[in-house]
């Protein structure tokens, strides 16, 4: 707290002891008082001011008017219950949107995942350069997803496309990358693993180096192979990262708008619906058809899907990656075990 | 070189066969046994994926650098001279406003990034280094806003924008992106380690108000994570669709959005619709390349403690 006595002479000086001036004891202490317990206050408000208007109040906002027919020339809505969310559920549209936005996030976030372990496994090793391999892989990120959706949109182009080009050349032949349903998400796909790859490399990477070498000294005694030793310890430290990632992936992927907007001219999800997705559908329901009160509902739907999915992905990765690597924690239930022999002995050496 | 880890064996000879220069040691304690200098296919792999992430940059190039055939052509694999000439059709091209276009990816995208900053170097500080009643509760709560798609909102920021009169404004994207839970979670991890207690107590005790202890100290201390939280906020900004798509007009739009106009023709010339794409991309690429370090270093430290 604030002193008034002198200050001791080992402090070293300081530049503005000059012009420091004794200050009236009382206030200055309920001054600092103040200071004390309300700044912490002060500077978290920005953050929750700005969320309150901006997050807090278009979230609650958004049920409201799920809820309603809303009128766009008088600005407001028509309370009518979950006939809009019964509306969305009878679309075929909707399910469509829906399969598709899933196919899409499957075909992406699989492939990248492996992927990115893979590269980060490589980029693990004793490499030369290492910080120019890491910028290389990284260079997609900052390639807005708007211009990689119309790269690979000209590349993926069912008549001159690059890729139909090099297919038909070693005799596979051309692939309808903008008809087939399959074809078209897997197209898609391909442009999000290409921006999001390096990203989840590099986080899968710093994960990696974090974990003890000492481990994998002791596997090379035992014999172990890398690839033993990468399954037995670098997988399974790596699972907090992992669900890290996987939950980003998933409310991104669920999410995908900007690619598909741009895979044809039209933006609106393909002559048959081939590459509708559930934000596509939005926002042709809010902005195309001017319907706020179906948009709205949407987005609540697609919100708890998105809750839903990341549940159900914790819990497969907490079960499908166990914690092999460090084999001298106790699973959960061997710790209950002990605490339970520990319990039982106490108790006979009080009996 | 030493070739420990082909063989299971030597094992207390790390240090073995390393010529006695201290750089060296240095590598090999952050080594790994089995890792001597990887060979041909490590560095093979990597190559293969340097390329597949440059590759669709280079071809665009191609394109946007020939002219309405080049697309037609089986393999283009040189740049044709064409560059500026599509440049100026996508640039003079009315329907895409370019200029305003880059002035506005500009300004705003610093805007929000230096918004980001302060507001979540503030509340980190607060988070990580000052103990108030509810703190640790607030906290979980701002982490807990990073799961709320960004779709949960914008029909009733659509409403309220179109209220004040601010569709078509800039402002629009602006204002709800001044802050970031995950640039105050970011903050609040690395001020946590990044300050130790003692040093704040002894800012306390010279008399230093909260304000200033945060100037002096924190702002200092937070430098680093700063930077890279900038650089991140900068480039999710720049590449931003969805909101500013909906609530920007045509007139006058972001960078993505007037890229996305190019292709909204009924005729496509890829060769224009790519030169904007190219063009679109340098400020983001010039960035890259004086500031990538930081972003890796920035993607990496951060994983380690999330």
């Amino acid at each position: 707290m604030t002193t008034t006595q002198p200050r001791p002479t080992t402090r070293a000086p300081r530049p503005d002891d000059g012009i420091r001036q004794p200050r009236v004891i009382s206030f200055s202490q309920k001054l600092s008082k103040w200071d004390l317990r309300f700044s912490p206050y002060l500077y978290i408000s920005p953050f929750f001011i700005m969320f309150a208007i901006v997050g807090l109040f278009p979230i609650a906002y958004t049920a409201v008017i799920s809820f309603m027919d809303w009128d766009l020339i008088r600005n407001e809505g028509e309370f009518i219950g979950f006939d809009q969310y019964i509306w969305i559920l009878s679309q075929p549209h909707f399910w469509t949107a829906l399969r598709n936005t899933f196919s899409i996030f499957l075909l992406s976030s699989v492939p990248q995942l492996v992927l990115a372990i893979f590269i980060a496994a490589v980029l693990d090793r004793n490499i030369r350069a290492k910080t120019f391999w890491r910028m290389a892989v990284l260079v997609p990120y900052v390639v807005a997803p708007i211009a990689v959706g119309l790269i690979f949109n000209a590349m993926f182009a069912d008549q001159s496309g690059f890729i139909n080009g090099i297919l038909q050349s070693i005799g596979i032949g051309a692939i309808p990358w903008h008809v087939e349903p399959f074809w078209s998400h897997v197209a898609i796909a391909t442009m999000v693993n290409y921006r999001w790859m390096g990203y989840n490399t590099l986080i899968l990477l710093a994960a990696m180096q974090a974990v003890n070498r000492d481990f994998y000294e002791a596997a090379t005694v035992d014999g172990a192979g890398p690839i033993r030793q990468f399954f037995s310890i670098t997988l399974p430290s790596l699972k907090p990262t992992l669900i890290f990632v996987i939950i980003t992936a998933t409310i991104g992927g669920l999410q995908i708008f900007d690619e598909p907007r741009v895979f044809d001219q039209a933006g609106r999800g393909g002559s048959a619906q081939q590459w509708l997705t559930i934000t596509l559908y939005l926002y042709d329901v809010g902005w195309g058809q001017w319907n706020f009160g179906r948009a709205a509902a949407m987005a609540w739907i697609l919100f708890i899907i998105i809750l839903l999915i990341g549940l159900l992905n914790l819990i497969i990765t907490r079960t499908l990656v166990r914690d092999e690597g460090l084999r001298r924690e106790l699973s959960k239930r061997q710790q209950r075990e002990q605490a339970k022999q520990a319990r039982r002995a106490l108790k006979e050496t009080q009996a | 070189m030493s070739t420990i880890g082909t063989t299971p064996t030597p094992l207390a000879t790390v240090e073995e066969g390393i010529p006695n220069s201290a750089a060296r040691r240095r590598g090999a304690r952050t080594r790994r046994i089995r890792g001597s200098r990887p060979g041909f296919w490590t560095y093979a792999i990597l190559g293969a994926v340097f390329l597949s992430a440059a590759f669709p940059l280079y071809w665009s190039f191609v394109i946007g650098s020939g002219d309405s055939t080049t697309l037609r052509k089986p393999f283009p694999w040189i740049p044709g001279g064409n560059f500026f000439e599509n440049a100026a059709s996508v640039i003079t091209n009315p329907a895409v406003n370019f200029w305003p276009a880059l002035w506005n990816s500009i300004y705003s995208s610093f805007l929000i990034a230096a918004a980001v900053v302060i507001t979540s170097t503030l509340a980190g500080w607060a988070f990580a280094k000052l103990r108030f009643h509810g703190g640790p509760a607030l906290l979980v709560f701002v982490v807990a806003t990073m799961a709320v798609p960004q779709q949960l909102g914008v029909v009733p920021l659509y409403i309220l924008f179109s209220d004040l009169g601010w569709t078509g404004q800039i402002g629009a994207i602006i204002i709800p992106a001044l802050t970031s839970a995950f640039g105050v979670f970011w903050m609040t991890q690395y001020l946590r380690q990044a300050v130790p207690d003692e040093l704040i107590e002894a800012a306390r005790v010279d008399g230093a108000s909260m304000i200033r202890t945060f100037w002096t100290v924190g702002m200092t201390a937070a430098r680093p994570a700063a930077a890279m939280l900038f650089l991140f906020t900068f480039v999710g900004a720049w590449n931003n669709f969805f909101w500013p798509f909906i609530v920007l007009d045509r007139q006058n739009p972001t960078l993505p959005v007037a890229l996305s106009l190019l292709q909204s023709n009924y005729f496509v010339d890829y060769s224009v619709v790519l030169a904007g794409v190219i063009l679109a991309t340098i400020p983001l690429l010039l960035l890259f390349i004086f500031a990538g370090k930081q972003l890796v270093s920035g993607i990496m430290a951060g994983a380690v403690k999330g």
